[in-house]
């Protein structure tokens, strides 16, 4: 996916100003929101089950070499080929290679953000193989000249039935539909010969599974069936290298955080184990497998400040509790993952010069970290990215001028006692006979649209101060 | 019982008043309260904007200002949470100032936490004699809730208040888009999720929003008087507690 993450401030505003997308938005409150607090409540001891799967991810991550190698012997094993890729291009030209090498024309493809951060599709076409994706979500953003998502689980959350029933009319040259089933239906009628027809099948992983060399599928439309075990002969899986868990317990509990937390579903619809390919006198399963391990900045990570986020298990609810993802949606973040752990992901992946924004823009509220399945501190990461970026220079001249300016009064209590007089004074008459000031300098993002209740004129300090002399007077 | 306590730099400047609110209860709770002179402020600035560096100098001022009282009492959630949570991540590299922190840590508390968990105040001791009459809201800041886990205690203060009647709204809990420096860098998208919480509070029916923070209260003051709100009061829960009103 092409990196916009610096022009989040302008797209930002321009998707303020979408009245329609932001009608649209209002879905994530409404639907996962609300699905997320009810769908939890069914755990008897969640904090303790977060705590649990908090830890069993860090087990994988520390221990990642060990991890993968046992997945790998595991997988090799049950006839699977394992891949690594050390960069999303390396990922994507493997990919392309297993296909030319099983001379395959068509791919069918899941929804996989390893594969947005890979540009699957692209290098795919580039090499003349069709790629189709099959998720209902990426299938309408495909077909709406290659869109990309909006949201990790909801690609298409940004867009109205009504937005959906034009693309598909247009693009189908079919009559316009109202009914979300029958939309549905003319998908199905669309995508059916082409999972009939296809040759390989793309699939991302949510989880492998070590002991076994499994990898771990978690589906609502049961268009991963299709993908892995129906038509194709090839099954490629591309995930990330930090996905790993040892062992199947490790998998049920992290199952018991992942849907509740998501879209708030006991279980998905679909969930599917996939250890190997077809073996002899099995009816099921395609003829070869294959899994391609990307890292993609991932092993930048382990050690680091910022390994904390390598246990993430891509939920989406710290997107869909954040007050600042809910004003304007996933486009303005600029690459494959928005939100609070794209606003960590991003920086750590593809460099924190190339997406100077992220870090900064949020409110450090704290809803992301307490909703986080896997108790990823996300404000922290996000504060120790800005302490790089203070380190580094990369703000503005004026911020540094603006707290070396307040930091030196600040720890000199004659000078901020002075200082503080004149700005309540000077604020206090500003704000006239309405104690309203209108237009602050140098806060122009303030009173662009608010106003700042002015201060009565005297401090605390110098108040309190009279008090203590006239009491002692 | 020495309690210190921190005013705020927002409190200082912008609201001296709820000081002085504060004051009336702890005092009239009977409380010595002292209050450092040199104080100025908790370095949360610095620490969001990723200036550990100026951060620890302010937070070393502070522990050499608070260090010598039985409790602190802070009126705010952010520079609470700032205190007695952040801290610990500045002072990670120093023994010494861990071990200093550690001695007070437990003894820092936000406002409406002292009232209510170690004062243990009740209907009894609540000055709300000429208090606020009417129906009131509580915005729950961020800081206050998520970091120090403030929420029962100021709404079981407020319902002793006679003639107050509290008013549950919509998304109590939810982010008023201040943020800091964010509502200055990234005003238009602070200025959507404000708007939201100033729709939030007039839905509920509320002649004023109560709340924690001065951070909270500026923005949501501002944006209610922006769009010609001029009724909705906004209050420190400090001058509602106080009859301050």
């Amino acid at each position: 996916m092409q990196i916009q993450s610096m022009h989040f401030k302008a797209r930002a505003g321009e998707k303020l100003a979408d009245v329609r997308l932001q009608q649209n938005l209002k879905k994530l409150a409404t639907k996962f929101v609300t699905g997320r607090a009810n769908a939890i409540t069914e755990l008897d001891d969640f904090e303790g089950t977060r705590d649990a799967a908090a830890e069993r991810r860090m087990r994988a991550i520390e221990n990642l070499d060990v991890w993968l190698d046992t997945f790998e012997r595991e997988a090799a094993r049950r006839g699977v080929t394992v891949l690594y890729a050390e960069t999303a291009d390396d990922a994507a030209q493997l990919v392309v290679g297993i296909a030319k090498k099983h001379a395959v024309k068509k791919v069918i493809k899941t929804k996989s953000m390893v594969s947005e951060e890979m540009n699957l599709n692209h290098a795919l076409e580039a090499a003349g193989i069709q790629s189709i994706e099959t998720d209902l979500g990426e299938y309408i953003l495909q077909i709406n000249d290659n869109e990309p998502p909006s949201h990790i689980i909801a690609p298409v959350v940004h867009k109205d039935k009504e937005q959906v029933a034009e693309l598909f009319a247009r693009v189908h040259h079919r009559p316009p539909l109202t009914d979300i089933e029958q939309m549905t239906h003319e998908a199905r009628q669309v995508l059916r010969p082409q999972f009939l027809s296809a040759d390989m099948g793309v699939t991302g992983g949510n989880f492998l599974i070590a002991e076994t060399g499994s990898v771990a599928l978690v589906t609502n439309e049961g268009n991963e069936g299709m993908c892995t075990i129906m038509p194709p002969k090839v099954h490629v899986a591309v995930t990330g290298i930090e996905k790993v868990l040892p062992t199947l317990e490790d998998l049920a509990t992290v199952m018991r955080l992942l849907p509740r937390s998501a879209t708030g579903q006991s279980i998905s619809n679909y969930f599917s184990l996939l250890t190997g390919p077809a073996a002899q006198g099995e009816r099921d399963g395609p003829e070869h497998m294959y899994v391609v391990l990307v890292d993609a900045g991932r092993t930048g990570l382990i050690g680091g400040e910022f390994q904390d986020m390598l246990r993430c298990i891509r939920c989406g609810a710290c997107m869909n509790h954040c007050p600042v993802y809910q004003k304007i949606g996933g486009h303005a973040y600029g690459w494959v993952y928005p939100g609070p752990m794209g606003s960590v992901l991003t920086p750590s992946y593809i460099g924190v010069e190339n997406a100077l924004d992220l870090p900064q823009a949020s409110t450090l509220c704290g809803e992301c970290h307490v909703v986080c399945p896997v108790k990823i501190p996300l404000p922290d990461l996000l504060r120790k990215l800005r302490e790089k970026q203070f380190a580094a220079r990369m703000r503005p001249g004026m911020e540094y001028l603006g707290l070396a300016l307040w930091r030196f009064a600040a720890q000199r209590p004659l000078l901020y006692a002075v200082a503080t007089r004149m700005a309540a004074r000077v604020m206090k008459w500003m704000g006239g006979s309405k104690r309203l000031i209108s237009h602050l300098p140098f806060a122009g993002g303030w009173t662009d649209t608010r106003d700042m209740p002015a201060p009565p004129g005297k401090t605390f300090r110098e108040l309190y101060r009279k008090r203590m002399s006239n009491d002692e007077g | 019982m020495r309690v210190g306590l921190f005013y705020t730099c927002l409190i200082d400047t912008m609201r001296p008043e709820i000081g002085f609110s504060v004051l009336k209860l702890l005092e009239s709770a009977g409380c010595e309260v002292v209050v450092p002179e040199g104080q100025t402020c908790c370095s949360q600035p610095a620490y969001n904007s990723g200036d550990r560096e100026g951060a620890l100098a302010l937070a070393v001022k502070f522990l050499a200002e608070f260090e010598d009282v039985d409790y602190i009492v802070i009126p705010s959630g952010s520079c609470g949470g700032m205190v007695r949570v952040h801290y610990a991540d500045l002072f990670a590299d120093d023994a010494m100032l861990m071990a200093r922190y550690g001695l007070i840590k437990s003894r820092i508390f936000e406002l409406t936490e002292f009232l209510h968990d170690v004062l243990k105040l009740d209907a009894a001791s609540i000055i709300g004699e000429s208090g606020f009459a009417g129906r009131v809201t509580y915005h729950d800041s961020c800081c206050g809730l998520r970091e120090l886990g403030v929420q029962a205690q100021p709404r079981e203060l407020l319902s002793h208040v006679p003639h107050l009647q509290l008013r549950e709204m919509k998304d109590c809990r939810a982010c008023c888009g201040f943020g800091g420096t964010f509502s200055v860098k990234y005003g238009d998208v602070s200025t959507a999720i404000v708007d939201e919480k100033c729709a939030n509070i007039r839905a509920c029916g509320a002649d004023a929003v109560v709340l924690g923070d001065l951070g909270c209260m500026l923005n949501i003051e501002g944006r209610l008087r922006r769009e010609g709100d001029m009724h909705t009061r906004v209050l420190h829960v400090a001058q509602v507690l106080a009859g301050d009103v």
